[in-house]
């Protein structure tokens, strides 16, 4: 046990001998955060619009204050004809240019029927879809409002469903982040970190003693294995305390489950980082699997920023095997949704399999010896 | 033959507190075989270092073959061949295109490289393997081949750090003999060895204690003059009163 | 008296590189054995096998009365191991290194002190400092500390004097001749000849094949040859003019002298002394010299280049 205790005690002094490393792996989660948090939205913010009134009345006035209130639009430009769309547009500045038949309030008011015309510029054809969803919302708005003051019922043309959005009213990207950041996160930690770590020991030639010493192949491996699992668990609770606190994520279910799935996924990405460490010789080789292997996957197959739905099916297919899929959604489902086990046994049951797999594949592949 | 090719005057290097390189004041002549010797942490890497133009003084002066080593480095690297145990050679890289590119880094023209190319593998006898990578080499050949690299260009000088570790003991004759061979063509080496009986073979030896040049002179004169028997039994003498060599 | 090491026929290659070829040889307890040979003549190959990290791929090898590839977990908690380039904790300070040596074989510093002591006394004034710092005869000397820590039966050095000056070399078989009281076995590797005469027994390797094993003055006494040790001012004149004499057998350079072997079964001095003469050499000395491991190790060298047998 003793031996056990001294190795696990050097590789804590070695990783916290290891000042530069210790400030990135701490610093990491808190600037991801603001990165994501603050610099990379998928909402619009002050989008720039131009108008097109060929009416200019007091309900098309209305309309327009209304939209350059919302925090959503700027109104930037006022244009007089058709023809100054494409100049417009191709300048890049604006976005949308909402446009106003003749006669709108009294179209309105006698006919009941009054056509508003949204052009967006869809070259970014995400952004277009928002800035058109966020207009449509604000005029759906008005329309509702109109409806309430005056008494007169207007019709809305063709089927109109009411959209809400559940479990993230408004759209904030920062709701969707966090999950896929903790994830991205322990990836890092526990798999990157791990590989390196235990490579960087063959490296240097040490491995070999420990190797013909009484230390056993499990011991070394849970010994290099425990500090990240700590520093993992660490940078979990930073992640959590700063959404909930500077980015009011919601925590809606339950704190036990949340860290107990954290730790199997912990688990399976420290397994990773192990058996990665058996198959490279050098840090450099460990590094390069693990980013492009793993890291690399689980940003951009997981559902952390694109969603799976949208991807080809091959693709589709290839997630199933990423465990931070998984995770993501059990993750997503206790903090937005507030989903208990009962809800989720089905991913829970996937992603423990896999850890074991991984635990099981790991300890396989250590090399007890040289070659 | 009298021509001085390295000559320094008060050659200091200090980092922060520590001094590691202590007034040395010396010369070397114009193919000389001048050994360098001294215990690890004595200042023989950081002395090397100057002269070869990689580290600036603190004080004193230096010239190597001919320029000054605050102002004319590029200068002295041009005139200088380097060969030392960690860093020579590409080992993924053919015995041919390594002599090809230290060739040009030299500056030698294209035709007169194919020439040399041939030279240096006949002379190392490296003719079967001119085509495999430099990894594959036992050590022996490796270092011959870094040696003839070195004075691809016939520089004045050439500085050879520890050029003998762990090579089998007649590979080690061998490389001397070429290095007797090129000191005979005027070229001066300036080595440096963990091998005592090497420093027999040096037309003059210097051995560093602590910074400074404790011992200076021909082998023989040094025994003469400390009554020992060998330059190793010198070198224990003055290595063992170092203060510097523990911790 | 025990075998403490026993191989048999062990060879080892990598691709197409045969690194040990059917190598066989004994060690015997309390021991202080070397296995002198260049770089590339599988010594580190050698002892991976000694110590269980590697496999031969024939022959057999027993360490400590176990088998190597069967009884691994046996052996290896009885070894002191210290491979080359020292592997040590660079970022831990010494004391550290060595505290997590020790309870790595499941001790502690205290209990076993005074078999380290004398090595590890001249550590103990930089016991906080980092190992990284450390210069290259204190790193030899706290990693054979750590190597010692646990007492073990055999212990095994993949050169521990490559690249560190002569007095720390010279400090460091002291150590290991001191050690030899404690009863402990000691295999030692080494590039350099002249360490050979400090060891009990030796064995000269060479690509792979041992050349001899045998004491260092048995060694030495294989030379059958007289030597003589010949000396003049132009050392490279005398030695391009030795090797074009068309009598000599071996001419190697050796500091101040040129050690020299004749082809015919008796020659005088006085015969060189002239052939000198009239190549234009003058003030010879020419003097016989009892010859050492080195010049043995050569013959037997060139011997195999030539296909002869010594």
């Amino acid at each position: 046990m003793n031996t056990f205790k001294g190795f696990v005690i050097k590789e804590f002094k070695q990783i916290y001998r290891d000042k530069r490393t210790l400030v990135v792996l701490f610093g990491m989660p808190v600037i991801m955060m603001i990165l994501f948090g603050f610099a990379i939205r998928n909402e619009i913010n002050d989008a720039q619009i131009g108008i097109l009134d060929f009416s200019k009345d007091q309900v098309t006035r209305s309309v327009i204050q209304k939209l350059s209130n919302s925090e959503s639009f700027k109104v930037t430009a006022y244009l007089s004809g058709y023809d100054e769309v494409e100049e417009i547009f191709r300048a890049g500045e604006i976005k949308e240019i909402v446009v106003f038949e003749q006669q709108f309030e009294k179209k309105l008011t006698t006919g009941g029927i009054a056509n508003i015309q949204i052009i967006t510029d869809a070259t970014d054809p995400n952004l277009a879809n928002l800035v058109q969803a966020y207009t449509s919302n604000i005029v759906r708005d008005y329309v509702n409002e109109l409806n309430a003051e005056s008494g007169f019922v207007t019709n809305q043309a063709g089927l109109q469903p009411e959209i809400r959005m559940m479990y993230n009213p408004e759209l904030r990207s920062v709701n969707l982040f966090v999950p896929g950041l903790i994830a991205v996160i322990l990836m890092l930690v526990s798999a990157l970190m791990t590989s390196i770590s235990i490579t960087r020991e063959k490296e240097m030639g040490n491995m070999e003693i420990l190797l013909v010493s009484p230390l056993k192949p499990h011991h070394i491996i849970i010994g290099k294995v425990l500090p990240y699992m700590v520093l993992s668990i660490v940078n979990v609770f930073t992640i959590l305390v700063l959404a909930e606190f500077i980015f009011n994520v919601p925590f809606k279910g339950s704190y036990l489950l949340f860290f107990f799935e954290a730790g199997l996924f912990i688990l399976a990405a420290l397994a990773l980082g192990v058996f990665i460490s058996s198959v490279a010789n050098n840090q450099q080789t460990a590094m390069m699997v693990s980013l492009a292997g793993l890291l690399l996957p689980t940003v951009l197959l997981s559902g952390f920023i694109f969603p799976v739905a949208s991807m080809p099916m091959p693709l589709q297919w290839l997630s199933h095997i990423i465990p931070a899929k998984w995770f993501l959604i059990i993750v997503r489902g206790i903090m937005l949704k507030g989903s208990d086990l009962i809800l989720m046994w089905k991913e829970t049951l996937i992603l423990a399999l896999m850890t074991l797999g991984f635990i099981g594949m790991s300890l396989k592949k250590f090399k007890v010896r040289l070659q | 033959m009298n021509e001085v090719v390295i000559s320094t005057t008060n050659l200091t290097r200090k980092f922060g507190d520590f001094t590691a390189v202590n007034n040395i004041t010396f010369n070397v002549k114009k193919g000389e075989v001048f050994g360098f010797l001294g215990a690890n942490g004595a200042g023989k890497t950081t002395a090397m270092k100057m002269l070869t133009g990689l580290l600036t003084p603190t004080s004193g002066n230096a010239l190597v073959a001919g320029y000054d080593v605050y102002s004319g480095t590029e200068q002295i690297k041009k005139n200088i061949g380097y060969m030392s145990q960690k860093f020579s050679l590409y080992d993924d890289l053919t015995v041919e295109e390594n002599i090809r590119f230290y060739g040009g880094i030299y500056g030698i023209n294209k035709k007169e490289l194919n020439q040399k190319i041939g030279e240096v593998i006949e002379s190392v006898g490296l003719q079967s393997v001119r085509k495999k990578p430099v990894q594959s080499l036992p050590l022996g050949w490796k270092q011959k081949l870094a040696f003839s690299i070195s004075i691809l260009h016939r520089p004045k000088i050439v500085f050879l750090d520890e050029p003998t570790g762990g090579v089998d003991p007649i590979t080690r004759r061998e490389f001397w003999e070429k290095i007797y061979e090129i000191s005979d063509q005027g070229i001066t080496v300036f080595v440096t060895t963990h091998y005592m009986d090497e420093a027999e073979y040096c037309d003059r030896v210097s051995i560093m204690v602590d910074g400074r040049i404790e011992a200076l002179n021909s082998p023989e004169e040094l025994k003469k003059s400390y009554s020992s028997r060998s330059i190793e039994e010198i070198f224990i003498k003055l290595a063992r009163s170092a203060s510097r060599g523990q911790g | 008296m025990n075998t403490v090491v026993n191989i048999s026929k062990a060879s080892k290659s990598f691709g197409n590189v045969e690194a040990l070829k059917e190598i066989s040889f004994e060690v015997n307890e309390g021991e202080l054995f070397g296995l002198i040979g260049p770089d590339g003549a599988g010594k580190t190959t050698l002892f991976r096998i000694m110590n269980t990290l590697l496999i031969p791929d024939s022959g057999s090898a027993t360490v400590l009365g176990s088998d190597v590839v069967e009884d691994y977990k046996i052996i290896r908690p009885q070894l002191g191991y210290m491979p080359g380039r020292f592997s040590l904790y660079l970022d831990l300070t010494v004391e550290e290194n060595i505290q997590f040596f020790a309870s790595v074989f499941g001790t502690r510093l205290e209990e076993n002190y005074d078999l380290v002591k004398p090595i590890y006394s001249q550590l103990e004034p930089f016991k906080n400092r980092r190992a990284g710092a450390l210069s290259g005869g204190m790193k030899q000397k706290l990693a054979l500390s750590c190597a010692l820590i646990h007492k073990p039966k055999l212990l095994l050095l993949d050169e521990p004097t490559t690249g560190v000056d002569a007095v720390s070399r010279k400090e460091f078989w002291e150590m290991l001749a001191s050690l030899k009281n404690e009863g402990i076995t000691i295999i030692v590797s080494t590039p350099y000849m002249d360490e050979a005469n400090l060891c009990d027994r030796v064995a000269l390797i060479q690509k792979g094949e041992i050349l001899q094993i045998d004491t260092p003055d048995k060694i030495v006494n294989s030379f059958k040859k007289p030597l003589f040790g010949i000396k003049s001012q132009n050392k490279y004149k005398l030695l391009q003019v030795l090797q074009n004499y068309q009598w000599t057998d071996s001419v190697h350079p050796f500091g101040e002298y040129i050690h020299y072997t004749d082809i015919r079964d008796k020659t005088s001095r006085e015969t060189l002394d002239d052939y000198l003469h009239e190549q234009g050499i003058s003030e010879v000395e020419i003097i016989s010299i009892k010859p050492n491991i080195e010049d043995v190790f050569m013959a037997l060298m060139s011997g195999e280049r030539e296909g002869i047998n010594e």
